[in-house]
């Protein structure tokens, strides 16, 4: 037992949990911990210039390095903005914790408490009770310690997510005798981890039958570290790999099995291959309605077999033959090695031939003129320059669509994208936080000139806090994944999607101190993007490109894979 | 497709902000609650809710999968409904302009086995426990006279036998 002040206890939590940084923002309810902060050097401070960015460096953090990222705001408006943060961590189960200020919880010298409608007071934890897995409000110092371990464990266990501690001014300021302890009792949080035997039989008895098994692998598979078990699986069972947007990496795209993206906007191997499938595997994702289009035309013939370590996923959105609650990395492994015992790995089989066949058929093509800056052309640039190792982060919409298909990722980890809540603006400061994770990778934030505008104030903290990322502006002067919306089925009635083509970006980077540089050509971008990569300042990269450039395939909103739209020509 | 109540019992940690936390859960997953009831249990850091709800298998199962997800939530149970006991209580406040119509609400209300409570110059108040459908039954009876006022409890349950939901320590 130790005597301090509640926001001693919560920096020493930190410490404990081996926090290295904290993005935050300080103001008046977070006085007490930043005034910790301040002789507190193992922990860094990374002071953002808006708490939505503080929020996604975080998560950015998390999703590079598998460790949980940690924000800071203060209360009432520094709480709110960082609600965009949360819901986006949320959506995509991400581990952020998320400190914020509150004003004081228990009368002292006849000041205002909670529920007085004090100067920013916000109810935080009423308002992100529907975004965080959990969230607390501690009402005396002496229960941080306690709080602090079971938010960093609920945020890191099971299926991954954000918990925010709201902390009372006056519970930061309080001292108390603390225990730390490594014990965690949450006897209504104890998640499942190890499959249950009976089912990965019957997983395996499915998969031996199958003569067109299919794997769909989405992000719970780079949560659970379970790449080289799905590798192992996939290729014992010569089975296609297709991943959703947010298990993209976590199996090679060069990999002669890999099928690349699939759903709303996959291609057509993936989308049309598993019209054909008879078993899918699906692991480690949760069927949203942008990887499977309309449900009565999603695999209807196939067996499916569900691994989830959230039960809750199983049955919500498609019925499953095998569900099996548990972890990826356990459940791929304890299947491959029934199977082996029963199978005999082979070189090639009809089924893997076929994929081959659709791979080569439709394989993208890159054709037209060098000066010509179409984004497949980039993105394929874009892999030849960097190392295999480096993180791309995107922003959302048509830089997302075309980073997704076009940009191939070879490991888990290096392709960080606001998949389910579709944030624009998370890409940037999601980079700064992969940056601080991964200071010796590149780090780049494939963008579009509507996503890169709305955080990119925080240009400032990356340039202050020396912390070089790379920004690829895709600038089409337009809200461009709406106005393909508008151009295929509005009529081409634009409305408000016009950006005109303000600001200059390459002024902009330099107001702030950044390197701005505008190209022209194939070889512009790739020698803007080989310098910018070694810089120590982050470097902002400003591609004009056609405002009328679409993004292909595309399922329209409602439609099955059945009904997707494969090129601009089908129209 | 079949929508027939569902009881649902859960024991929850008996500490603040929990109601919310599964009301917000039930709210945001666009469920519908029919009935909600809460109260401590016999041990003091636990309560127990029993919430009924209308849906088809699948709904119900989402239901208490959810509900078993949230942290504070420590056991969910469906009560099946051939085997518990099930109860609610209302009080019912009826206008009462003469001595006659006073007591053919009180005989009513003997044969319900229901209790006058209150009784004042113009009104009676009836307790009356019982499943919900005797309830409901009363309160239609009631009708005529004037209902001035219902308050119901929503239903509570228990399994029959030695089953229960209960958390051993």
């Amino acid at each position: 037992m130790t005597k301090m002040s509640g926001a001693q206890a919560v920096i020493e939590a930190l410490k404990r949990q081996k926090v290295e940084a904290i993005f935050g923002i300080v103001g008046g309810a977070v006085l007490p911990i930043y005034d910790v902060l301040y002789e507190t050097p193992e922990i860094r401070h990374i002071l953002a210039r808006h708490e939505q960015c503080a929020a996604h460096a975080a998560d950015g953090y998390a999703r590079a390095s598998g460790r949980p990222g940690v924000c800071m705001a203060t209360s009432g408006p520094g709480a709110t903005n960082l609600v965009t943060g949360i819901a986006n961590a949320y959506m995509d189960s991400s581990p952020v914790i998320a400190l914020t200020g509150q004003v004081n919880a228990f009368a002292v010298n006849s000041s205002y408490i909670i529920g007085k409608d004090a100067f920013q007071e916000a109810d935080i934890i009423g308002i992100t009770t529907p975004i965080t897995k959990y969230n607390y409000q501690p009402k005396k110092a002496s229960e941080i310690p306690r709080i602090m371990k079971e938010a960093f464990h609920i945020a890191t266990t099971g299926r991954p997510g954000p918990v925010l501690i709201d902390l009372p001014k006056n519970v930061q300021t309080e001292t108390a005798e603390m225990k730390f302890t490594d014990n965690v009792e949450l006897r209504g949080y104890k998640p499942k981890t190890s499959p249950h035997p009976l089912q990965v039989k019957k997983a395996v008895e499915l998969l031996l039958k199958a003569e067109r098994p299919i794997i769909l692998a989405g992000g719970g598979v780079i949560a659970s570290n379970a790449s080289s078990e799905l590798l192992a699986l996939a290729e014992l069972l010569m089975a296609p790999v297709a991943t959703p947007l947010m298990g993209k990496g976590c199996f090679p795209e060069n990999h002669p099995l890999s099928l690349g993206d699939m759903g709303m906007h996959g291609t057509l191997a993936a989308n049309k291959l598993i019209l054909e499938a008879d078993v899918l595997l699906a692991v480690g994702t949760r069927f949203s309605d942008r990887t499977t289009g309309k449900l009565d035309e999603f695999c209807s013939d196939a067996k499916i077999i569900h691994i989830d370590i959230d039960s809750a996923e199983i049955g919500k959105n498609v019925d499953v033959d095998v569900p099996i609650v548990a972890d990826a990395k356990k459940t791929l492994k304890a299947i491959y090695q029934l199977l082996i015992s029963k199978l005999q790995k082979k070189e090639s089989s009809q089924w893997s031939k076929r994929v081959q066949e659709f791979k080569e058929q439709f394989k993208d093509e890159i054709s037209g003129s060098e000066k010509d800056l179409k984004p497949l052309r980039l993105m394929k640039e874009l892999r030849k320059i960097l190392p295999n190792d480096a993180i791309v982060a995107t922003e959302v919409g048509l830089n997302q669509m075309w980073a997704a298909l076009y940009f191939m990722a070879y490991k888990p980890r290096t392709f960080i994208s606001s998949g389910g809540l579709g944030t624009m603006g998370f890409g940037f400061p999601a980079s700064i936080g992969a940056k601080v994770a991964c200071p010796d990778r590149p780090v780049v934030d494939v963008a579009g000139d509507g996503s890169f505008i709305m955080t990119s104030q925080d240009l400032a903290c990356s340039v202050m806090e020396k912390i070089p990322v790379t920004v690829i502006v895709l600038n089409n002067s337009v809200l461009g994944m709406v106005a393909q919306w508008q151009r295929l089925f509005y009529g081409r009635r634009y409305s408000a999607v016009d950006l005109g083509n303000v600001p200059d970006f390459v002024k902009l980077a330099e107001a702030y101190g950044a390197k701005g540089t505008r190209v022209g050509s194939l070889k512009e971008f790739s020698k803007a993007v080989k310098k910018a990569i070694k810089s120590e300042v982050t470097t902002v990269i400003d591609v004009p490109i056609s405002p009328e450039e679409n993004v292909f395939p595309m399922i329209p909103a409602g439609a099955g894979l059945k009904g997707m739209i494969e090129s601009e020509g089908e129209l | 497709m079949d929508k027939k109540n569902t009881i649902i019992a859960a024991i929850v940690e008996h500490k603040p902000g929990v109601l919310y936390n599964v009301a917000n859960m039930f709210r945001r997953r666009n469920f519908n609650i029919e009935s909600i009831s809460v109260g401590p249990t016999e041990q003091s850091d636990l309560a127990r809710m029993t919430i009924t709800v209308k849906g088809d298998e699948k709904l119900i199962e989402q239901m208490i999968k959810q509900l078993n997800k949230l942290i504070d939530v420590i056991k969910v149970s469906r009560l099946e409904p051939t085997s518990i006991v099930s109860r609610e209580m209302a009080l019912v406040k009826i206008t009462t302009p003469g001595a006659k119509t006073r007591s053919d609400i009180i005989n009513y209300a003997d044969i319900f086995r229901a209790r006058v409570v209150d009784v004042s110059s113009e009104s009676l108040m009836v307790e009356i426990t019982g499943d919900s459908n005797k309830i409901d039954a009363f309160i239609d009876l009631m009708k005529p006279f004037g209902v001035k006022e219902v308050a119901r409890t929503g239903i509570t349950a228990l399994s029959r036998g030695v089953k229960s939901v209960r958390i051993e320590e």
